[in-house]
Protein backbone atom coordinates (compact mmCIF):
# COMPACT_ATOMS: atom_id res chain seq x y z
CA UNK A 1 0.00 0.00 0.00
CA UNK A 2 1.28 3.01 -1.14
CA UNK A 3 0.43 6.43 1.16
CA UNK A 4 1.03 8.63 -1.75
CA UNK A 5 -1.92 11.25 -2.31
CA UNK A 6 -3.30 10.35 -5.61
CA UNK A 7 -5.37 13.03 -5.61
CA UNK A 8 -5.03 15.77 -8.41
CA UNK A 9 -7.76 18.85 -8.89
CA UNK A 10 -9.83 19.02 -12.45
CA UNK A 11 -9.83 21.38 -15.12
CA UNK A 12 -12.10 23.20 -14.00
CA UNK A 13 -15.18 25.11 -15.12
CA UNK A 14 -14.15 26.16 -18.34
CA UNK A 15 -12.13 23.37 -19.80
CA UNK A 16 -15.28 21.08 -19.96
CA UNK A 17 -15.91 23.09 -23.63
CA UNK A 18 -15.94 20.63 -26.56
CA UNK A 19 -13.11 19.58 -28.24
CA UNK A 20 -12.19 21.25 -31.79
CA UNK A 21 -13.61 19.26 -33.96
CA UNK A 22 -16.96 19.66 -35.28
CA UNK A 23 -19.38 19.48 -32.30
CA UNK A 24 -21.91 16.74 -32.53
CA UNK A 25 -25.39 18.02 -33.59
CA UNK A 26 -28.70 15.87 -33.16
CA UNK A 27 -28.50 16.71 -36.91
CA UNK A 28 -25.36 14.48 -37.49
CA UNK A 29 -26.50 11.65 -35.46
CA UNK A 30 -29.77 11.93 -36.98
CA UNK A 31 -27.89 11.66 -40.55
CA UNK A 32 -25.61 8.79 -39.29
CA UNK A 33 -28.25 6.44 -37.87
CA UNK A 34 -30.13 6.73 -41.02
CA UNK A 35 -27.47 6.05 -43.21
CA UNK A 36 -27.07 3.07 -41.11
CA UNK A 37 -30.06 1.54 -40.60
CA UNK A 38 -32.30 3.34 -42.78
CA UNK A 39 -35.82 2.82 -42.31
CA UNK A 40 -35.55 0.68 -39.15
CA UNK A 41 -35.07 3.85 -37.13
CA UNK A 42 -37.32 6.08 -37.26
CA UNK A 43 -39.53 8.95 -35.47
CA UNK A 44 -36.81 11.34 -34.87
CA UNK A 45 -38.04 14.10 -32.78
CA UNK A 46 -36.53 17.14 -31.43
CA UNK A 47 -37.88 17.54 -27.33
CA UNK A 48 -36.56 20.35 -25.28
CA UNK A 49 -33.60 20.08 -27.37
CA UNK A 50 -33.02 16.12 -26.83
CA UNK A 51 -33.28 14.27 -29.78
CA UNK A 52 -35.60 11.51 -29.60
CA UNK A 53 -36.19 8.37 -32.13
CA UNK A 54 -37.26 4.87 -32.21
CA UNK A 55 -36.57 1.77 -33.44
CA UNK A 56 -38.07 -1.88 -34.05
CA UNK A 57 -37.63 -4.26 -30.90
CA UNK A 58 -35.49 -6.66 -32.99
CA UNK A 59 -33.22 -3.73 -33.48
CA UNK A 60 -32.27 -2.16 -29.82
CA UNK A 61 -28.71 -3.89 -29.55
CA UNK A 62 -27.85 -3.21 -32.95
CA UNK A 63 -28.55 0.20 -32.22
CA UNK A 64 -27.30 0.51 -28.81
CA UNK A 65 -24.15 -1.17 -30.51
CA UNK A 66 -23.57 1.35 -32.92
CA UNK A 67 -23.93 4.13 -30.66
CA UNK A 68 -21.51 2.61 -28.48
CA UNK A 69 -18.73 1.94 -31.01
CA UNK A 70 -19.22 4.47 -33.90
CA UNK A 71 -16.33 6.73 -33.21
CA UNK A 72 -17.84 10.47 -33.72
CA UNK A 73 -21.22 8.76 -31.89
CA UNK A 74 -19.79 7.78 -28.72
CA UNK A 75 -22.83 6.98 -26.61
CA UNK A 76 -21.10 4.52 -24.35
CA UNK A 77 -23.02 5.96 -21.00
CA UNK A 78 -26.10 4.49 -19.95
CA UNK A 79 -27.85 7.25 -17.89
CA UNK A 80 -31.52 5.56 -17.27
CA UNK A 81 -33.59 2.12 -18.48
CA UNK A 82 -37.29 2.48 -18.01
CA UNK A 83 -40.08 1.32 -19.79
CA UNK A 84 -44.07 2.89 -20.21
CA UNK A 85 -47.45 1.21 -20.21
CA UNK A 86 -49.83 2.51 -23.03
CA UNK A 87 -52.85 1.00 -22.64
CA UNK A 88 -54.27 2.44 -25.24
CA UNK A 89 -51.69 1.32 -28.27
CA UNK A 90 -53.14 -2.17 -29.24
CA UNK A 91 -49.93 -3.84 -30.04
CA UNK A 92 -47.48 -1.41 -28.55
CA UNK A 93 -48.62 -1.34 -24.87
CA UNK A 94 -44.99 -1.19 -23.57
CA UNK A 95 -42.01 0.83 -24.03
CA UNK A 96 -38.56 0.46 -22.79
CA UNK A 97 -36.97 3.71 -23.05
CA UNK A 98 -32.94 4.60 -23.15
CA UNK A 99 -31.21 7.36 -22.34
CA UNK A 100 -28.10 7.52 -23.67
CA UNK A 101 -24.70 10.27 -22.72
CA UNK A 102 -22.16 11.19 -25.04
CA UNK A 103 -19.61 12.40 -22.40
CA UNK A 104 -17.11 13.32 -24.15
CA UNK A 105 -19.61 15.67 -26.79
CA UNK A 106 -21.63 16.35 -23.86
CA UNK A 107 -24.86 15.26 -26.01
CA UNK A 108 -28.09 13.38 -24.67
CA UNK A 109 -30.59 11.21 -26.57
CA UNK A 110 -33.74 8.83 -25.90
CA UNK A 111 -34.20 6.32 -27.39
CA UNK A 112 -37.49 4.04 -27.46
CA UNK A 113 -39.17 0.14 -28.38
CA UNK A 114 -42.43 -0.83 -28.19
CA UNK A 115 -43.49 -4.21 -27.86
CA UNK A 116 -46.67 -6.15 -27.64
CA UNK A 117 -47.62 -6.59 -23.92
CA UNK A 118 -48.09 -10.97 -24.59
CA UNK A 119 -45.14 -11.22 -25.88
CA UNK A 120 -43.20 -8.41 -24.10
CA UNK A 121 -39.18 -9.91 -25.21
CA UNK A 122 -36.71 -7.40 -25.93
CA UNK A 123 -33.08 -8.16 -25.65
CA UNK A 124 -30.98 -7.41 -23.01
CA UNK A 125 -28.41 -4.65 -23.01
CA UNK A 126 -26.46 -5.53 -19.91
CA UNK A 127 -24.06 -7.30 -22.10
CA UNK A 128 -22.78 -3.88 -23.27
CA UNK A 129 -23.88 -1.97 -20.15
CA UNK A 130 -23.32 -3.44 -16.60
CA UNK A 131 -25.27 -0.95 -15.61
CA UNK A 132 -28.27 -1.88 -17.37
CA UNK A 133 -28.50 -5.32 -15.02
CA UNK A 134 -30.45 -4.11 -12.13
CA UNK A 135 -32.37 -0.72 -14.33
CA UNK A 136 -33.64 -4.32 -16.09
CA UNK A 137 -34.48 -6.53 -13.26
CA UNK A 138 -36.66 -3.25 -12.06
CA UNK A 139 -38.42 -2.63 -15.39
CA UNK A 140 -39.02 -6.53 -15.56
CA UNK A 141 -39.94 -6.25 -12.05
CA UNK A 142 -42.60 -3.41 -12.69
CA UNK A 143 -43.71 -3.90 -16.48
CA UNK A 144 -42.88 -7.55 -16.92
CA UNK A 145 -40.26 -7.10 -19.94
CA UNK A 146 -38.91 -9.95 -20.66
CA UNK A 147 -35.09 -9.44 -21.01
CA UNK A 148 -34.13 -11.62 -23.61
CA UNK A 149 -30.39 -13.32 -22.15
CA UNK A 150 -30.20 -11.23 -19.02
CA UNK A 151 -27.96 -13.09 -16.33
CA UNK A 152 -30.52 -13.21 -13.58
CA UNK A 153 -33.83 -11.71 -14.59
CA UNK A 154 -35.94 -11.52 -11.31
CA UNK A 155 -37.38 -9.32 -8.93
CA UNK A 156 -35.51 -6.82 -7.81
CA UNK A 157 -37.69 -3.77 -5.08
CA UNK A 158 -40.99 -6.20 -5.05
CA UNK A 159 -40.92 -9.38 -2.88
CA UNK A 160 -40.77 -12.90 -4.65
CA UNK A 161 -43.75 -13.76 -4.58
CA UNK A 162 -45.94 -11.27 -6.13
CA UNK A 163 -47.56 -12.64 -9.42
CA UNK A 164 -48.06 -9.66 -11.31
CA UNK A 165 -46.81 -6.26 -12.28
CA UNK A 166 -47.85 -3.29 -10.59
CA UNK A 167 -46.76 -0.02 -12.78
CA UNK A 168 -48.64 -1.48 -15.41
CA UNK A 169 -51.63 1.09 -15.97
CA UNK A 170 -54.49 -1.84 -15.55
CA UNK A 171 -53.60 -1.76 -11.42
CA UNK A 172 -54.66 1.29 -9.84
CA UNK A 173 -53.13 2.79 -7.23
CA UNK A 174 -55.15 1.50 -4.33
CA UNK A 175 -55.98 -1.99 -4.20
CA UNK A 176 -60.02 -1.89 -4.80
CA UNK A 177 -60.12 -5.12 -3.01
CA UNK A 178 -58.90 -4.33 0.29
CA UNK A 179 -61.11 -5.40 2.81
CA UNK A 180 -58.81 -4.26 5.73
CA UNK A 181 -59.48 -0.63 5.83
CA UNK A 182 -63.04 0.98 7.20
CA UNK A 183 -64.64 2.98 4.16
CA UNK A 184 -66.28 4.85 6.79
CA UNK A 185 -62.88 6.06 8.52
CA UNK A 186 -61.12 6.80 5.47
CA UNK A 187 -64.01 9.36 4.39
CA UNK A 188 -65.38 6.44 1.39
CA UNK A 189 -68.49 5.05 3.15
CA UNK B 1 -52.10 -37.00 16.88
CA UNK B 2 -49.86 -37.26 13.94
CA UNK B 3 -46.19 -36.88 15.06
CA UNK B 4 -44.13 -34.24 13.11
CA UNK B 5 -40.24 -34.43 12.25
CA UNK B 6 -38.77 -31.30 12.42
CA UNK B 7 -35.85 -30.64 10.58
CA UNK B 8 -34.19 -27.83 9.46
CA UNK B 9 -33.37 -28.16 5.84
CA UNK B 10 -29.98 -27.47 4.90
CA UNK B 11 -29.17 -25.88 0.85
CA UNK B 12 -27.31 -29.21 -0.46
CA UNK B 13 -23.96 -29.16 -0.01
CA UNK B 14 -23.99 -26.34 3.06
CA UNK B 15 -22.43 -28.61 5.49
CA UNK B 16 -19.38 -29.70 3.08
CA UNK B 17 -18.51 -26.70 1.80
CA UNK B 18 -15.72 -24.94 3.29
CA UNK B 19 -16.66 -21.31 3.05
CA UNK B 20 -19.05 -19.59 5.83
CA UNK B 21 -22.30 -17.88 4.13
CA UNK B 22 -22.79 -14.38 6.11
CA UNK B 23 -25.73 -12.26 6.40
CA UNK B 24 -24.76 -8.54 6.86
CA UNK B 25 -28.17 -6.84 7.08
CA UNK B 26 -30.94 -6.27 6.25
CA UNK B 27 -30.59 -4.43 9.61
CA UNK B 28 -27.26 -4.03 11.11
CA UNK B 29 -25.29 -1.06 12.44
CA UNK B 30 -22.88 -1.27 10.08
CA UNK B 31 -25.02 -1.02 6.97
CA UNK B 32 -26.33 2.35 7.86
CA UNK B 33 -29.51 1.77 6.05
CA UNK B 34 -31.75 -1.16 5.38
CA UNK B 35 -28.89 -2.79 3.16
CA UNK B 36 -28.36 -7.04 2.65
CA UNK B 37 -25.83 -8.65 1.69
CA UNK B 38 -25.62 -12.85 1.48
CA UNK B 39 -21.89 -12.86 1.68
CA UNK B 40 -19.65 -16.12 1.22
CA UNK B 41 -16.60 -15.72 3.51
CA UNK B 42 -13.39 -17.78 3.35
CA UNK B 43 -11.90 -17.19 6.83
CA UNK B 44 -12.72 -12.70 6.15
CA UNK B 45 -12.32 -13.12 3.02
CA UNK B 46 -14.71 -12.27 0.61
CA UNK B 47 -15.60 -14.92 -2.02
CA UNK B 48 -18.45 -13.59 -3.01
CA UNK B 49 -21.32 -11.48 -2.40
CA UNK B 50 -24.95 -10.85 -3.50
CA UNK B 51 -27.24 -7.86 -2.84
CA UNK B 52 -30.87 -7.75 -1.99
CA UNK B 53 -32.47 -4.41 -1.90
CA UNK B 54 -36.28 -3.39 -1.81
CA UNK B 55 -36.39 -3.41 1.95
CA UNK B 56 -37.91 0.24 2.09
CA UNK B 57 -39.84 0.45 -1.65
CA UNK B 58 -42.72 2.50 -1.33
CA UNK B 59 -43.77 2.59 -4.85
CA UNK B 60 -43.24 6.44 -5.61
CA UNK B 61 -43.86 6.18 -9.33
CA UNK B 62 -46.77 4.87 -8.94
CA UNK B 63 -47.65 6.67 -6.48
CA UNK B 64 -46.65 9.47 -8.90
CA UNK B 65 -49.07 8.36 -11.58
CA UNK B 66 -52.06 10.08 -8.86
CA UNK B 67 -50.58 13.03 -8.00
CA UNK B 68 -50.33 16.14 -8.98
CA UNK B 69 -47.18 18.27 -9.31
CA UNK B 70 -46.67 19.96 -6.12
CA UNK B 71 -47.80 16.75 -4.10
CA UNK B 72 -44.62 14.66 -6.07
CA UNK B 73 -42.17 17.03 -3.87
CA UNK B 74 -42.65 15.37 -0.74
CA UNK B 75 -41.89 11.79 -2.52
CA UNK B 76 -38.88 13.26 -3.53
CA UNK B 77 -38.01 14.35 0.01
CA UNK B 78 -37.68 10.51 0.54
CA UNK B 79 -35.34 9.52 -1.85
CA UNK B 80 -31.83 10.86 -0.92
CA UNK B 81 -32.75 12.08 2.53
CA UNK B 82 -29.29 13.79 3.43
CA UNK B 83 -29.70 16.12 1.01
CA UNK B 84 -34.04 16.30 0.57
CA UNK B 85 -33.20 20.51 -0.95
CA UNK B 86 -31.30 19.14 -4.00
CA UNK B 87 -34.34 16.49 -4.68
CA UNK B 88 -37.29 19.16 -4.45
CA UNK B 89 -35.34 21.77 -6.46
CA UNK B 90 -34.67 18.99 -9.29
CA UNK B 91 -38.53 18.06 -9.27
CA UNK B 92 -39.54 21.50 -9.57
CA UNK B 93 -36.88 22.28 -12.59
CA UNK B 94 -38.09 19.40 -14.06
CA UNK B 95 -41.90 20.78 -13.73
CA UNK B 96 -40.32 24.35 -14.86
CA UNK B 97 -39.08 22.46 -18.20
CA UNK B 98 -41.77 20.97 -19.50
CA UNK B 99 -43.84 24.72 -17.97
CA UNK B 100 -41.21 26.27 -20.14
CA UNK B 101 -40.97 28.63 -16.85
CA UNK B 102 -38.02 30.66 -16.69
CA UNK B 103 -36.81 32.13 -13.56
CA UNK B 104 -34.92 34.74 -11.93
CA UNK B 105 -31.35 35.24 -11.61
CA UNK B 106 -32.16 36.22 -7.59
CA UNK B 107 -34.04 32.76 -7.55
CA UNK B 108 -31.42 31.18 -8.94
CA UNK B 109 -28.71 32.62 -6.80
CA UNK B 110 -30.84 31.54 -3.53
CA UNK B 111 -31.65 27.66 -5.13
CA UNK B 112 -27.96 27.68 -5.55
CA UNK B 113 -27.27 28.41 -1.61
CA UNK B 114 -29.70 25.57 -0.68
CA UNK B 115 -28.40 22.80 -3.32
CA UNK B 116 -24.82 23.67 -2.13
CA UNK B 117 -25.72 23.62 1.67
CA UNK B 118 -27.41 20.73 0.83
CA UNK B 119 -23.98 18.97 -0.79
CA UNK B 120 -22.17 20.10 1.99
CA UNK B 121 -24.65 17.98 4.61
CA UNK B 122 -24.46 15.11 2.19
CA UNK B 123 -20.90 14.96 1.85
CA UNK B 124 -20.39 14.92 5.67
CA UNK B 125 -22.73 12.53 6.30
CA UNK B 126 -20.94 10.53 4.44
CA UNK B 127 -17.39 11.35 5.20
CA UNK B 128 -17.81 11.19 8.52
CA UNK B 129 -19.42 7.88 8.01
CA UNK B 130 -16.12 6.36 6.75
CA UNK B 131 -14.30 7.51 9.57
CA UNK B 132 -17.09 5.88 12.15
CA UNK B 133 -16.52 2.64 9.82
CA UNK B 134 -13.00 2.77 10.69
CA UNK B 135 -13.16 3.46 13.96
CA UNK B 136 -13.12 7.17 14.59
CA UNK B 137 -15.57 8.67 15.86
CA UNK B 138 -14.76 11.93 17.09
CA UNK B 139 -14.95 13.40 13.37
CA UNK B 140 -18.80 12.45 13.03
CA UNK B 141 -19.54 13.80 16.51
CA UNK B 142 -17.48 17.35 15.67
CA UNK B 143 -19.11 18.18 12.21
CA UNK B 144 -22.89 17.18 13.55
CA UNK B 145 -22.85 20.78 14.93
CA UNK B 146 -22.78 22.18 11.27
CA UNK B 147 -25.03 20.24 10.02
CA UNK B 148 -27.47 20.89 12.29
CA UNK B 149 -26.73 24.67 11.60
CA UNK B 150 -27.49 24.08 7.45
CA UNK B 151 -31.27 22.09 9.06
CA UNK B 152 -31.53 25.69 10.85
CA UNK B 153 -31.04 27.35 7.57
CA UNK B 154 -33.67 24.97 5.97
CA UNK B 155 -36.00 25.37 8.59
CA UNK B 156 -36.11 29.38 8.40
CA UNK B 157 -37.20 28.96 4.76
CA UNK B 158 -38.52 26.94 4.38
CA UNK B 159 -39.67 25.37 8.34
CA UNK B 160 -38.77 22.11 8.08
CA UNK B 161 -35.22 20.36 8.98
CA UNK B 162 -34.86 16.81 7.08
CA UNK B 163 -37.50 16.16 4.42
CA UNK B 164 -37.55 19.44 3.44
CA UNK B 165 -40.66 19.98 0.81
CA UNK B 166 -38.69 23.48 0.52
CA UNK B 167 -39.48 25.86 -2.68
CA UNK B 168 -41.90 26.22 -4.99
CA UNK B 169 -42.29 25.55 -8.84
CA UNK B 170 -40.71 29.08 -10.09
CA UNK B 171 -38.61 29.77 -6.85
CA UNK B 172 -39.25 29.81 -2.69
CA UNK B 173 -42.07 29.82 -0.82
CA UNK B 174 -41.16 33.45 0.71
CA UNK B 175 -38.22 35.46 0.66
CA UNK B 176 -34.98 34.32 3.13
CA UNK B 177 -35.39 36.41 6.09
CA UNK B 178 -32.43 38.21 8.06
CA UNK B 179 -32.02 35.03 10.52
CA UNK B 180 -31.17 32.68 7.56
CA UNK B 181 -28.69 35.24 6.13
CA UNK B 182 -26.98 35.12 9.32
CA UNK B 183 -26.35 31.75 10.07
CA UNK B 184 -25.45 32.12 6.60
CA UNK B 185 -22.96 34.47 6.94
CA UNK B 186 -22.46 32.13 10.92
CA UNK B 187 -21.74 29.23 8.56
CA UNK B 188 -19.61 30.79 5.89
CA UNK B 189 -16.77 31.91 9.37
CA UNK B 190 -17.18 28.90 11.28
CA UNK B 191 -16.70 26.09 8.22
CA UNK B 192 -13.74 26.72 7.03
CA UNK B 193 -11.92 26.13 10.17
CA UNK B 194 -14.32 22.79 11.20
CA UNK B 195 -13.66 21.33 7.56
CA UNK B 196 -9.84 22.14 7.99
CA UNK B 197 -10.03 20.28 11.07
CA UNK B 198 -11.50 17.46 10.07
CA UNK B 199 -9.52 17.09 7.55
CA UNK B 200 -6.56 17.01 9.96
CA UNK B 201 -8.60 14.08 12.03
CA UNK B 202 -8.48 11.64 8.67
CA UNK B 203 -6.90 12.55 5.51
CA UNK B 204 -3.07 11.98 7.06
CA UNK B 205 -3.94 9.58 9.49
CA UNK B 206 -1.98 6.25 9.40
CA UNK B 207 -4.91 4.24 10.11
CA UNK B 208 -7.34 5.80 8.85
CA UNK B 209 -5.16 5.88 5.24
CA UNK B 210 -4.21 2.34 5.78
CA UNK B 211 -7.95 1.30 5.84
CA UNK B 212 -9.07 3.46 2.32
CA UNK B 213 -6.03 3.22 0.42
CA UNK B 214 -6.35 0.45 -1.72
CA UNK B 215 -9.92 -0.96 -0.92
CA UNK B 216 -12.91 -0.83 -2.65
CA UNK B 217 -11.09 0.88 -6.03
CA UNK B 218 -12.82 0.68 -9.47
CA UNK B 219 -10.73 1.76 -12.64
CA UNK B 220 -12.89 4.73 -14.61
CA UNK B 221 -13.67 2.33 -17.82
CA UNK B 222 -15.77 0.06 -15.09
CA UNK B 223 -17.61 2.78 -13.21
CA UNK B 224 -18.83 4.41 -16.41
CA UNK B 225 -19.98 0.90 -18.02
CA UNK B 226 -21.71 0.82 -13.96
CA UNK B 227 -23.27 3.71 -14.39
CA UNK B 228 -21.32 5.59 -11.79
CA UNK B 229 -21.95 9.70 -11.44
CA UNK B 230 -21.24 11.71 -8.90
CA UNK B 231 -18.17 11.52 -6.41
CA UNK B 232 -17.81 8.59 -7.01
CA UNK B 233 -17.24 8.56 -10.54
CA UNK B 234 -14.90 11.49 -10.34
CA UNK B 235 -13.03 9.77 -7.84
CA UNK B 236 -11.81 7.33 -10.54
CA UNK B 237 -10.95 10.65 -12.42
CA UNK B 238 -13.87 11.37 -14.96
CA UNK B 239 -14.34 14.74 -14.44
CA UNK B 240 -18.47 14.50 -15.57
CA UNK B 241 -20.99 17.05 -13.29
CA UNK B 242 -24.08 17.68 -14.32
CA UNK B 243 -23.70 20.79 -12.69
CA UNK B 244 -20.97 21.45 -15.52
CA UNK B 245 -21.93 19.36 -18.57
CA UNK B 246 -25.76 20.36 -17.81
CA UNK B 247 -25.98 23.57 -16.03
CA UNK B 248 -29.30 24.28 -13.89
CA UNK B 249 -29.82 27.30 -11.90
CA UNK B 250 -27.24 29.56 -13.48
CA UNK B 251 -24.31 27.69 -12.25
CA UNK B 252 -22.62 28.97 -15.43
CA UNK B 253 -22.34 32.22 -13.06
CA UNK B 254 -19.67 30.58 -10.72
CA UNK B 255 -16.06 29.41 -10.60
CA UNK B 256 -15.39 26.53 -9.07
CA UNK B 257 -13.62 23.47 -10.09
CA UNK B 258 -14.60 19.59 -10.12
CA UNK B 259 -12.13 17.93 -7.90
CA UNK B 260 -11.10 14.34 -9.11
CA UNK B 261 -9.26 11.35 -8.02
CA UNK B 262 -7.39 8.44 -9.74
CA UNK B 263 -7.77 5.45 -8.33
CA UNK B 264 -11.22 5.82 -7.18
CA UNK B 265 -10.30 3.25 -4.13
CA UNK B 266 -12.14 4.67 -0.40
CA UNK B 267 -9.59 7.15 -0.15
CA UNK B 268 -10.06 9.12 -2.93
CA UNK B 269 -13.52 8.48 -2.58
CA UNK B 270 -13.19 10.66 1.19
CA UNK B 271 -10.82 13.45 -0.88
CA UNK B 272 -13.10 14.11 -3.58
CA UNK B 273 -16.02 14.58 -0.88
CA UNK B 274 -13.68 16.81 1.15
CA UNK B 275 -12.37 18.89 -1.88
CA UNK B 276 -16.46 19.34 -3.04
CA UNK B 277 -17.15 20.73 0.83
CA UNK B 278 -14.81 23.49 -0.14
CA UNK B 279 -15.96 24.27 -3.60
CA UNK B 280 -19.16 24.46 -2.26
CA UNK B 281 -18.04 27.12 0.17
CA UNK B 282 -16.51 28.89 -2.17
CA UNK B 283 -19.65 28.61 -4.36
CA UNK B 284 -21.33 29.72 -1.73
CA UNK B 285 -19.29 32.67 -1.07
CA UNK B 286 -19.97 34.04 -4.39
CA UNK B 287 -23.94 33.22 -4.21
CA UNK B 288 -23.69 35.21 -1.22
CA UNK B 289 -22.17 38.20 -2.73
CA UNK B 290 -24.13 37.91 -5.64
CA UNK B 291 -27.22 38.03 -3.73
CA UNK B 292 -26.25 41.05 -2.00
CA UNK B 293 -25.79 42.93 -4.95
CA UNK B 294 -29.64 43.05 -5.47
CA UNK B 295 -30.90 45.87 -4.22
CA UNK B 296 -34.47 47.57 -3.47
CA UNK B 297 -37.58 45.77 -5.56
CA UNK B 298 -34.90 43.31 -7.17
CA UNK B 299 -33.93 42.17 -3.55
CA UNK B 300 -37.40 41.07 -3.09
CA UNK B 301 -37.66 38.64 -5.95
CA UNK B 302 -38.22 35.10 -5.08
CA UNK B 303 -39.82 33.51 -7.36
CA UNK B 304 -40.92 33.72 -11.48
CA UNK B 305 -44.14 35.07 -12.30
CA UNK B 306 -46.44 31.63 -12.50
CA UNK B 307 -49.20 32.55 -11.13
CA UNK B 308 -50.74 29.15 -12.18
CA UNK B 309 -48.71 27.22 -11.03
CA UNK B 310 -46.72 29.37 -7.76
CA UNK B 311 -49.13 28.83 -4.64
CA UNK B 312 -50.52 31.90 -3.54
CA UNK B 313 -48.62 33.84 -0.15
CA UNK B 314 -50.16 31.60 2.71
CA UNK B 315 -51.55 34.87 4.70
CA UNK B 316 -53.73 35.35 1.59
CA UNK B 317 -54.87 31.77 1.31
CA UNK B 318 -56.30 31.96 5.22
CA UNK B 319 -57.92 35.65 4.21
CA UNK B 320 -58.53 35.70 1.11
CA UNK B 321 -61.37 33.75 -1.23
CA UNK B 322 -59.67 33.83 -4.24
CA UNK B 323 -56.45 33.12 -2.86
CA UNK B 324 -57.68 29.93 -0.70
CA UNK B 325 -59.42 28.92 -4.57
CA UNK B 326 -56.06 29.03 -6.49
CA UNK B 327 -54.42 27.08 -3.69
CA UNK B 328 -56.73 24.74 -3.71
CA UNK B 329 -56.41 23.96 -7.58
CA UNK B 330 -52.95 24.20 -7.70
CA UNK B 331 -52.17 21.35 -4.89
CA UNK B 332 -55.23 19.69 -6.27
CA UNK B 333 -54.08 19.85 -10.12
CA UNK B 334 -57.23 21.34 -11.01
CA UNK B 335 -54.56 23.71 -13.53
CA UNK B 336 -53.64 20.72 -16.69
CA UNK B 337 -50.09 20.09 -17.57
CA UNK B 338 -48.72 20.82 -20.55
CA UNK B 339 -48.20 17.47 -22.97
CA UNK B 340 -44.40 16.64 -23.27
CA UNK B 341 -41.89 14.76 -22.32
CA UNK B 342 -38.46 15.57 -20.13
CA UNK B 343 -35.51 14.71 -19.01
CA UNK B 344 -33.88 16.68 -16.53
CA UNK B 345 -31.24 15.98 -14.13
CA UNK B 346 -29.05 17.79 -11.30
CA UNK B 347 -25.83 17.17 -9.62
CA UNK B 348 -27.27 15.37 -6.40
CA UNK B 349 -25.15 14.35 -3.33
CA UNK B 350 -24.52 11.56 -4.75
CA UNK B 351 -24.58 11.45 -8.17
CA UNK B 352 -26.78 11.98 -11.39
CA UNK B 353 -30.15 12.59 -9.90
CA UNK B 354 -32.47 12.03 -12.81
CA UNK B 355 -36.65 12.60 -13.37
CA UNK B 356 -38.22 11.19 -16.57
CA UNK B 357 -41.30 13.00 -17.16
CA UNK B 358 -43.87 12.27 -19.36
CA UNK B 359 -47.00 14.54 -19.47
CA UNK B 360 -50.09 13.31 -21.29
CA UNK B 361 -51.91 16.51 -20.42
CA UNK B 362 -53.86 15.55 -17.88
CA UNK B 363 -53.56 16.86 -14.02
CA UNK B 364 -50.93 14.10 -13.26
CA UNK B 365 -47.91 12.64 -14.56
CA UNK B 366 -48.54 9.74 -16.82
CA UNK B 367 -44.92 8.62 -16.29
CA UNK B 368 -42.58 9.63 -13.74
CA UNK B 369 -39.16 7.88 -13.62
CA UNK B 370 -36.59 8.50 -10.56
CA UNK B 371 -32.92 7.97 -12.03
CA UNK B 372 -31.27 7.53 -8.37
CA UNK B 373 -28.03 7.02 -8.40
CA UNK B 374 -26.94 4.64 -5.81
CA UNK B 375 -29.23 2.37 -7.24
CA UNK B 376 -27.08 1.97 -10.19
CA UNK B 377 -23.94 1.90 -8.45
CA UNK B 378 -24.44 -0.37 -5.91
CA UNK B 379 -24.68 -2.90 -8.53
CA UNK B 380 -21.03 -2.65 -8.71
CA UNK B 381 -20.40 -3.25 -5.11
CA UNK B 382 -19.70 -7.20 -5.87
CA UNK B 383 -16.91 -6.40 -7.58
CA UNK B 384 -15.61 -3.67 -5.52
CA UNK B 385 -15.55 -5.99 -2.64
CA UNK B 386 -14.87 -9.44 -3.47
CA UNK B 387 -11.35 -10.57 -2.81
CA UNK B 388 -11.97 -7.85 0.04
CA UNK B 389 -11.69 -8.59 3.83
CA UNK B 390 -14.83 -8.04 5.20
CA UNK B 391 -13.89 -5.07 6.99
CA UNK B 392 -13.16 -2.99 4.03
CA UNK B 393 -16.37 -4.08 2.17
CA UNK B 394 -18.41 -2.40 5.65
CA UNK B 395 -15.70 0.77 4.71
CA UNK B 396 -16.86 0.64 0.86
CA UNK B 397 -20.20 0.58 1.45
CA UNK B 398 -20.44 3.99 3.26
CA UNK B 399 -17.95 5.56 1.13
CA UNK B 400 -20.17 4.27 -1.83
CA UNK B 401 -22.92 6.74 -0.18
CA UNK B 402 -25.60 4.52 -0.37
CA UNK B 403 -28.77 5.51 0.70
CA UNK B 404 -31.69 3.21 1.28
CA UNK B 405 -34.77 5.70 0.37
CA UNK B 406 -32.96 6.13 -2.56
CA UNK B 407 -32.49 3.25 -3.33
CA UNK B 408 -35.76 1.58 -3.05
CA UNK B 409 -37.69 4.51 -3.91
Amino acid sequence: MEANNSFTMGHGLWSMDKPEKMALTNETIQQKLTAKFGEAVFGFEDTYGMLCFETAKENNLKLLQFLHDDEELGFRFLTDLCAVNYPDQPGRELAVVYHLHNLAANVRIRFKVFTDINTPDIYTASKLFASANWMERETFDFYGVNFVGHPNLKRILNVDEMDYFPMRKEYPLEDQTRVDKDDEMFGRG
Amino acid sequence: MTEHHHHIKLPEGSIEKQTTTLNVGPTHPATHGVFQNIMELDGERIVSTESTVGYIHRAFEKIAERRPLYQITPLTDRLNYCSSPINNMGWHLTCEKLLGVQTPKRVDYLRIIIMELSRISDHLICNSIVGVDTGAYTGFLYVMQYRELIYEIYEEVCGSRLTTNIGRIGGFERNFNNTAFTKLEKFLKEYPSVLKEFENLFTRNRIFMDRTIGTGGISAERALNYGFTGPNLRATGVDYDVRVHSPYSSYEDFDFSIPVGKTGDNYDRFLVRNEEMWQSLSILQQAYRKIQEFKGEEAEVFHANVPEYYLPKKEDVYTKMEALIWHFKIIMGEVDMPKGEVYKSVEGGNGELGFYLISDGGRTPFRLHFRRPCFIYYQAYPELVTGGMLSDAIVTMSSLNLIAGEMDA
